[in-house]
């Protein structure tokens, strides 16, 4: 398959030895090179997750100490928090925008369009992208729809509040809530800007794969992190256009008075034309695409930490074909599980059986890549970098967010936990949490290809323990005020007296939550500093594998000097052993993907089923 | 426990400094190629180190916050079905707490036993069809009698048809306030809808329908123990959520359509009070809420109000506006002879509306309608 594959590609690039002049704009701002678009892409996501997290930390605070006065909202809240304290209005404006920016803006791209573009020509041994303009477009897409989000922050009327969900009524009638006028209006546009984004990048992503792959290289034999690339982008293509639609169908709601979503609305005295639509068919077009997200999200970092944890534990990955298997399993019922987010919406409870059905058993291709990575480590030995560290983080925060899945997946269980902070601890560990710590590990181990430089591992130690610390200290105790019945979205809970013993953990929360994000600083320091004044990195810091670590430390157009590399093998032979008990190549514990077998070396059985040269 | 977080900051702070200082003697001599930045044996052995006391602490956080936060989760279920709900809710946490143990063990142990040193061995183990074959059977089976057993409780609480001599009642919600339409002596509710919404008829209520006359519109729920209920929910602008936590009970409240849930509660309000989990809780919101009026009079502002008696209540649970935070009503359970008598004490829709037509109160509705969103507190 993939003999057939290369040969075109290496003619169509062979001019790419030779450089053309590039200006700055072409090489910095409107570049077409994967190296460079990836990096745009990751600054971009950490200056909208800078962003994100500082709104977490304000309404965080007002939930500590409620109505309490901070000279910090005076400065960034302004008109709405008059005297320091925050209105409900910024309240519900700040957890939406919070949501928003954190699931679509840094988490799907941060990690997909970052590890996507970097990793997906570098590890096929690709001179480039299918189409670089396509991946151009895509990035600068995004970050005019970034632009316009960021926009909608300074409306007059307030930015979107209608939650991340925007589900209608709310999100459709301004009269409802203020948020609804021209805050919504831009949240949507920005958002359709950003689907065609994320189409665009994910097409060229699918089309790379299949099509660009070096001699040698099957699809047995791709690196993890391209298989969870790959599959990400086909669900991105799968469900993105259902919100799109939702989006547009919303829009002409809100703007050319049809009733998709509406009917029956009294509202300010008066009772609107809407008649005939539903809510809770937006409902299903919103999860449609919702749900799928969530493995939009996590896919990528569950890819890279695969990756990561072989190459630190000096072993292969345990069970190559099932770990492809599960994520295949995981793709396919993603999309027939939206459902489980409206048990108690209204639907058909039939429609609930259905989907707490297909919802357990997404937690057995979950459950087998989790016992896979703790096998990895076993009897392995662990070299302890940062991104390992993350990557062990990663397993722990979706092992515990995960197995929360299990009571809110099934339908009775659901009925209590609905809405409540149960719900708001389960998917921040699950998602949040776990696909911030693969998008850190990503970055602590994939820094030397971005910048040629090091990061300092000190301080990398230091961010990981803090935030681990942290993130479970805000959300392990976050289960019991859930369990409690405390809904979520609740400007305070001190309206009336019956919460008020949870005070304390909300104050505990609120303190680990400053801590935790405090320490990100620490990461933002090392980031920096080490693009400019790291350590100049060997070629294969990390005495990897894959082919990445074969280009030259200096990145250059078009990837390798010469031509492109060939693949004799999959990428995690590891303290692989000939029957003496030697390593294969005598002296070292791997063996890149481009060695050729070794005399006596048998291929063990994981990817020479295609495409064996 | 304030004192000990501000330590914590302090400290983590110190050794922000500390490594940022390394760092930067370390990076003035940034050209010459070196691994110095990648994990030593020494490196290994302090982080996997760290990483068993790490698995120890967590542990001991997980049984400190299931020991000092578990018992503020809610009570024992005061309805029927919640008693099963309770069950599976209680066999499933076991479950997944049973593998969150072992798992995360095995994990933070793993990367302490493990950790790298020079000349250990990583053992080339990729593949074991019968080890797989087990851990993806098992949960497999595991899963099955889940589904299974909550799909039949699911049914069990969603069929309410077959339910024997229901009361009906509407739940109406609008921003920000609830309001309960009982059925009356017909036992069957009028038919409404947002575009006969007119002066006292808040409801919307269509004054033609029969049916309608005997109905009763009030701002609190009251149910008698041991009854079927069953909930008509109707939405006049945005969605809104009925959540009722004591009852194991919630449903989505949609403009445009009507939706449903029913129980049958089983404890009354003053049973609910008598309870040990409901005395010790008052008592303990009572102590916080006096330490906290003292504070405030020490500050010259008005103390809060005394919290001595537990009510049942009812909260949205769906983002509906701003004063979503602030949109409950009061339930009450009470014995059969107790309920005959609050709802015989209430007025009929028919008198309400005739009552308005001699008198032409203006906007009475609306007032009724900020009474019940100021909750006083």
């Amino acid at each position: 398959m993939s003999a057939v594959g290369h040969a075109p590609v290496n003619n169509a690039h062979d001019d790419h030895g030779h450089h053309h002049k590039e200006t700055f704009i072409t090489k910095y701002i409107f570049s077409m090179d994967h190296k460079m678009i990836a990096k745009q892409y990751l600054f971009t996501a950490l200056i909208m997750g800078i962003i994100g997290i500082t709104m977490s930390i304000f309404f965080r605070m007002q939930l500590a100490w409620p109505e309490e006065s901070f000279k910090v909202f005076e400065i960034f809240l302004g008109k709405w928090a008059p005297g320091g304290v925050m209105s409900q209005e910024v309240y519900l404006a700040l957890v939406t925008i919070h949501g928003t920016i954190m699931v679509f803006f840094v988490l799907t791209q941060g990690l997909s369009g970052t590890f996507s573009n970097l990793l997906i020509p570098l590890q096929i041994g690709a001179r480039d992208m299918a189409s670089g303009f396509m991946n151009m477009l895509s990035y600068w897409l995004f970050f005019i729809s970034c632009i316009i989000m960021l926009g909608s922050l300074f409306v007059e009327s307030g930015p979107a509040s209608a939650g991340w969900t925007i589900y209608p009524p709310l999100s459709a009638l301004p009269q409802a809530i203020g948020g609804s006028g021209l805050g919504m209006t831009l949240w949507l546009v920005s958002m359709a800007i950003f689907i065609a984004s994320s189409l665009l990048g994910s097409l060229n992503y699918i089309v790379t794969v299949l099509n660009l792959r070096t001699k040698g290289l099957s699809m047995t034999r791709l690196p993890l992190t391209i298989w969870a690339l790959f599959v990400t982008a086909i669900i991105g293509v799968v469900s993105f256009p259902v919100l799109l639609s939702a989006a547009l169908m919303l829009i002409m709601d809100r703007s050319f008075g049809t009733s998709f979503f509406l009917s029956d609305i009294y509202l300010k005295g008066e009772v609107l034309h809407y008649q005939g639509g539903s809510p809770i068919l937006f409902e299903h077009l919103f999860w449609f695409l919702g749900h799928p997200e969530v493995y939009i999200v996590i896919l990528p970092a569950m890819g890279i930490a695969s990756e990561i944890l072989a190459t630190n534990a000096r072993k292969p990955i345990f069970g190559y074909r099932a770990m492809i298997a599960s994520i295949l399993a995981i793709a396919f019922l993603s999309t027939i599980v939206w459902g489980h987010h409206m048990f108690v919406s209204g639907m058909n409870p039939f429609l609930g059986s259905v989907f707490t059905f297909t919802t357990l058993l997404i937690a057995i291709p979950s459950a087998v890549k989790a016992f896979n990575w703790i096998t990895t480590i076993w009897k392995g030995n662990l070299q302890m970098n940062p991104s390992m560290l993350f990557s062990i983080g990663f397993v722990s925060t979706f092992i515990t967010g995960g197995l929360t899945g299990i009571i809110l997946g099934d339908s009775t269980l659901d009925i209590n936990v609905h809405d409540t902070y149960f719900v708001v601890a389960h998917f921040h560990l699950v998602m949040g949490i776990s696909a911030l710590y693969g998008m850190f590990a990503g970055i602590y181990h994939w820094f030397p290809k971005m910048f040629g430089r090091m990061m300092n591992k000190n301080l990398g130690f230091v961010h990981f323990w803090i935030t681990i610390i942290g993130a479970y200290g805000i959300f392990f105790p976050m289960h019991f005020v859930g369990m409690a019945g405390l809904p979520r979205r609740y400007y305070n809970f001190t309206s009336f007296p019956y919460f008020d013993d949870l005070a304390d953990i909300n104050v505990l929360i609120t303190v680990f939550t400053i801590i935790t994000a405090a320490v990100q600083l620490v990461f933002l320091y090392n980031f920096i500093a080490s693009i400019f004044y790291g350590k100049k990195a060997p070629q294969n810091p990390w005495k990897s594998n894959s082919l990445e670590w074969t280009t030259p430390v200096e990145p250059i157009h078009g990837n390798w000097p010469g031509a492109l590399p060939t693949v004799y093998r999959w990428p995690y032979d590891y303290s692989k052993t000939n029957e003496n008990g030697e390593y294969v190549i005598p002296g070292q514990d791997f063996v890149p993907q481009n060695v050729p077998l070794q005399e006596n070396e048998e291929e063990l059985g994981h990817g020479n089923v295609v495409g064996n040269p | 426990m304030t004192v000990f977080l501000i330590i914590i900051v302090v400290a983590l702070f110190a050794i922000t400094v500390w490594q940022l200082s390394k760092i930067y003697q370390l990076s003035r001599d940034t050209n010459t190629i070196d691994s110095t930045q990648v994990a030593t044996d020494k490196d290994n052995k302090t982080q996997g180190n760290l990483m068993l006391a790490f698995g120890i602490a967590f542990y001991i956080f997980m049984l400190y916050n299931f020991w000092n936060f578990g018992n503020r989760a809610l009570p024992a279920a005061s309805s029927e079905h919640g008693a099963d709900y309770d069950n599976l809710m209680l066999i499933s946490m076991v479950l997944i707490m049973f593998v969150q143990v072992i798992t995360q063990g095995l994990l933070h142990y793993f990367a302490f036993k493990y950790k790298g040193r020079k000349g250990q061995k990583a053992l080339f183990f990729a593949d074991n069809d019968k080890l797989e074959f087990v851990w993806t059977i098992i949960p497999v089976i595991v899963l099955s009698g889940l589904i299974i057993y909550g799909l039949f409780t699911w049914s069990d609480i969603m069929d309410i048809e077959d339910e024997e001599d229901p009361i009906v009642i509407e739940l109406y919600a609008k921003q920000f306030s609830w309001h309960a339409r009982y059925a009356g002596e017909d036992n069957v509710l009028g038919k409404a809808n947002v575009r006969f919404i007119e002066g006292a008829n808040t409801l919307g209520v269509d004054v033609s329908d029969s049916y309608a006359h005997d109905d009763k519109v009030t701002g609190e729920i009251h149910l008698p123990v041991g009854r079927p209920v069953i909930f008509k929910m109707r939405s006049q602008d945005v969605l809104h959520s009925a959540y009722f936590p004591h009852f194991r009970a919630q449903m989505n409240v949609v403009p445009g359509m009507i939706t449903q849930f029913g129980f049958t509660p089983t404890q009354t309000t003053d049973e609910i009070r008598e309870t040990e989990y409901m005395v010790d809780k008052i008592d303990q919101i009572g102590e916080i809420r006096r330490e906290r009026s003292e504070e405030l009079m020490a500050a010259g502002e008005e103390p809060l109000s005394d919290y001595t008696e537990f009510d049942y209540y009812l909260l949205c649970n769906k983002i509906c506006g701003v004063a979503h935070y602030n949109m409950q009503m009061k339930v009450v359970v009470e014995t059969e002879e107790e309920f005959n008598a609050w709802i015989a004490e209430q007025q009929e829709f028919i008198d309400t509306i005739e009552s308005e037509d001699t008198q032409n109160p203006a906007d009475s509705g609306n007032v009724e309608g900020e009474e019940v969103a100021q909750v006083e507190n």
